[in-house]
């Protein structure tokens, strides 16, 4: 089999059929697409297949995690590092559902996974056989498309499609449920053919000249024109294009969180995060802009706080590939759909070379005042107990902005993101729209695997860790280096803090209790070092940093820190509070 | 394809036709429906059928919503892989058929013979006559098919049934030539934009 394999993909004009088994078509396809690393879990209805890729060892990397869910975190960790499509196997019914979590992480963030799941014989679906579940149901809402294959002949073409799905337009999330029967059926195979049209798929709108032009109209025009850019910069490679829109209108520009890294974050343009716990100028501002400009962003909730009182005063220029983003939450006065690699270029063709010196010297003020009443407590606190950010302030330091960092979600999240220092593009790896704990620590793995020559930092809370806690086991198996920092509060941060602020400090089942993670990491044969004190922080992760290898360090911080700046629920961004 | 009426405004709740030319493809049926189950509107008729094209299908929606809900649901539709292209329409801009079948003991028929004018009245026609009962089919708007229930119900209606709405837009002209457009990689403009409608536009397509 190893040998008739080697035949398939050499070359596309080879139209020489051979027999082969449905399992075989799929691992010649997934190499065809340029494959290099599958994260999967065996079982039952997928065994074909895992028969077929103990023949392809030499190709095809496959991971072995603890835990579908890891799979798939694993794989969107890969993806948004690689700018690749994340692969994973799972088999049908338990396995099938654990991807559920990853799959609606990966639909919401747009990452693009091809996801396999092994299927009971066809003669059995619906007969409640056992391990079936209707994966193909359960997964129609958090996929961007998803097929169930009952034979052979089927699979080159409906992995091809999955590809071309996945990768294209707004990526996204495919599953292709393969029946155990088709895995197994042998039919005459031609070759793999990739795919790039489908008739009734349209991955981006034609670009319209008038609506560039318009946008190009009010940008010139503006006086206090803003940015917003979101990870739609960086799905599109549309960095350096963006950059050169800035740099030559000179608009002062703010990031999501999945958009940060798209633009080197001391760049003198970049005036931080926006959103609930983002920067104090980009919040204020968004409501003094006279025009604001959205790139690759959805305008999610967090993002906007109060949508009635969100930038009413501005006109808003959006730019998407996505045609339902436009006017979903915030209503565009210039809508400028297409890819934005093709109309970045375009638009900064039309604007003309400006500065808008006063109106950055406002960013700059509010900056100022964020940084003494805020900022500086929190990275450089001196006395006292320990806090997040003096933690990510050494981190920055010690990689000067060249690792990637990758977060699990809560107070911690929100602290690696504000402070976080990314030269780099591809660099933030976090769960945005679905908000998954537990996504931390598998993310990592395939972020590694993604980056391989890039340090990678997961930084993780005490709850968050103890979610995909043993995928400590992947890590111990495959060797990846990962360095894991787990902020460990000894609460539920995030919604403690909720409570602190919202519910009279009812502090309701927020207080939780860990194991010792040292020695947990240890029981996997991972070094690891506890840091109760603020003179070790440096020197252990400096120690963390030049280990040869995975490391865990946990270190105790303050227990009831809050993260500030925020936007109260039901607020506007422009009363954002400091404290 | 016309306008939403001036006079109406696009906040105020009013049926609405939409319509879905869709690959023939098993489970599009349920993606179609969670978008509106999701965020909990109401799908008050659907009928899918073959369209003018072999192979390819068409769904006629009817919903009773704004036309701002109405349009970001057209959209959240036409972003699925196996859509072709979504339409909608207010009931001014279709035309639209409802069929109704009402099942009455014959005996009764028989008996009172004005209900023979009643069913002329009311365009309707029978069916089947057997000797315990007869089926009568009408076809109309939801008012016309709501008329003969009213009108059937003293004569011992036992069965009643209606379909799901069927409409034709006025001012398409069809699917075959956008079809063929859709085949090529790189379509024309017009078939593959995604227009927002504003006041002075003339087409509704999204």
């Amino acid at each position: 089999m190893e040998l008739a394999a080697e035949e398939t993909i050499t070359s596309a004009e080879a139209k020489t059929t051979r027999t082969v088994t449905g399992s075989v078509a799929l691992l010649d396809g997934l190499i065809a697409e340029g494959t290099e690393i599958v994260f999967g879990y065996p079982g039952g209805a997928i065994m074909p297949i895992y028969d077929a890729i103990y023949d392809y060892k030499e190709k095809l990397t496959h991971i072995l995690v603890r835990h579908e869910q890891g799979a798939t975190h694993a794989a969107q960790g890969f993806a948004r590092t690689s700018g690749k499509v994340g692969v994973v196997f799972a088999t049908s019914g338990p396995g099938a559902t654990n991807l559920v979590t990853g799959l609606a992480d990966a639909q919401i963030d747009s990452t693009p996974l091809v996801c396999i799941t092994g299927q009971v014989f066809s003669h059995l679906l619906g007969t409640d056989a056992f391990q079936e579940t209707d994966v193909i149901n359960i997964t129609t809402p958090v996929t961007k498309w998803n097929y169930q294959v009952t034979d052979a002949r089927e699979i080159p073409g409906v992995l091809a499609k999955a590809f071309h799905i996945a990768k294209t337009g707004r990526p996204g999330p495919v599953l292709i449920d393969i029946t155990k029967d088709a895995q197994l059926q042998k039919f005459d195979f031609a070759g793999y053919v990739p795919c790039n049209h489908i008739r009734s798929y349209r991955p981006k709108p034609n670009v319209r000249k008038e609506y560039i032009e318009q946008a190009a109209e009010l940008i010139n025009a503006a006086k206090k024109p803003f940015v917003l850019f979101g990870q739609g910069v960086l799905l599109g490679s549309a960095e350096q294009e963006f950059k050169a829109f800035i740099e030559k209108t000179g608009i002062p520009a703010a990031w999501t969180i999945l958009g940060a890294g798209a633009i080197a974050t001391d760049h003198p343009l970049n005036m931080g995060m926006l959103g609930m716990h983002g920067n104090y100028g980009p919040n204020v501002q968004t409501n003094s802009c006279d025009v604001l400009i959205a790139i690759g962003m959805r305008f999610d909730d967090r993002v906007t706080g109060r949508l009635d009182k969100y930038a009413k005063q501005a006109k808003v220029i959006h730019l998407d590939i996505d045609p339902a983003e436009i006017d979903k939450n915030v209503k565009a006065d210039v809508p400028v759909w297409g890819d934005c690699k093709e109309t970045l270029p375009m638009l900064t063709a039309l604007c003309a070379e400006k500065q808008h010196p006063e109106w950055q010297a406002e960013f700059k003020a509010l900056a100022k005042i964020e940084q003494e009443e805020l900022i500086d407590k929190e990275l450089f606190p001196g006395t006292g107990e320990l806090t997040m950010g003096e933690v990510i302030q050494h981190l920055n330091e010690l990689t000067n902005g060249e690792a990637i960092i990758v977060s699990d979600v809560g107070q911690h999240q929100m602290v690696a993101c504000r402070y976080g220092k990314f030269n780099h593009t591809r660099s933030n790896v976090t769960s945005g729209g679905l908000g998954t704990m537990g996504f931390g620590l598998p993310a990592a793995i395939g972020a590694k695997f993604g980056a391989p020559d890039r340090t990678v930092v997961a930084i993780i809370g005490d709850g968050g860790f103890q979610m995909t806690i043993q995928e400590l086991g992947t890590i111990m198996q495959s060797g990846v280096n990962v360095k894991i920092i787990i902020l460990n509060n000894q609460f539920l941060g995030m919604v403690r803090q909720w409570q602190q602020l919202f519910n009279d400090k009812r502090y309701s089942f927020v207080d939780i209790t860990s194991p010792d993670f040292v020695k947990v990491a240890e029981a996997y044969s991972i070094p690891g070092k506890k840091v109760t004190e603020r003179e070790a922080i440096k020197s252990s992760l400096q120690e963390m940093l030049q280990h040869d290898g995975s490391f865990l360090l946990e270190v105790m911080v303050s227990k009831e820190n809050n993260v500030f700046p925020m936007v109260p629920q039901g607020c506007s961004v422009s009363e954002i509070r400091l404290k | 394809m016309s306008t939403i009426k001036d006079s109406v405004a696009a906040d105020t709740k009013q049926e609405f036709t939409i319509t879905v030319y869709t690959e023939n493809q098993i489970g599009l049926l349920n993606r179609i429906a969670i978008i509106f189950s999701r965020r909990k509107i109401n799908i008050d008729s659907l009928n899918t059928s073959p369209s003018e094209i072999e192979h390819i299908h068409r769904f006629n929606i009817v919903v009773n919503d704004t036309e701002e809900v109405v349009r970001k649901i057209a959209r959240q539709i036409e972003k699925q892989v196996e859509v072709l292209k979504v339409y909608y329409n207010t009931n001014d801009e279709v035309i639209w058929q409802e069929m109704a079948l009402y099942k009455v003991p014959t005996d009764v028929i028989v008996e009172k013979v004005f209900v023979e004018r009643l069913l002329r009245e009311n365009g309707a026609r029978a069916v089947v006559i057997r000797k315990d009962y007869t089926v009568f089919e009408t076809t109309g708007h939801r008012e016309e098919t709501d008329k003969l229930i009213e009108v059937l119900q003293p004569f011992g209606l036992i069965e009643f049934v209606r379909s799901a709405r069927v409409a034709i837009i006025k001012d398409s002209e069809g699917f075959n030539s956008k079809l063929r457009e859709f085949e090529q990689k790189e379509p024309g403009q017009e078939v593959i934009e995604h227009k927002i409608p504003t006041e002075k536009d003339k087409a509704l397509t999204l």
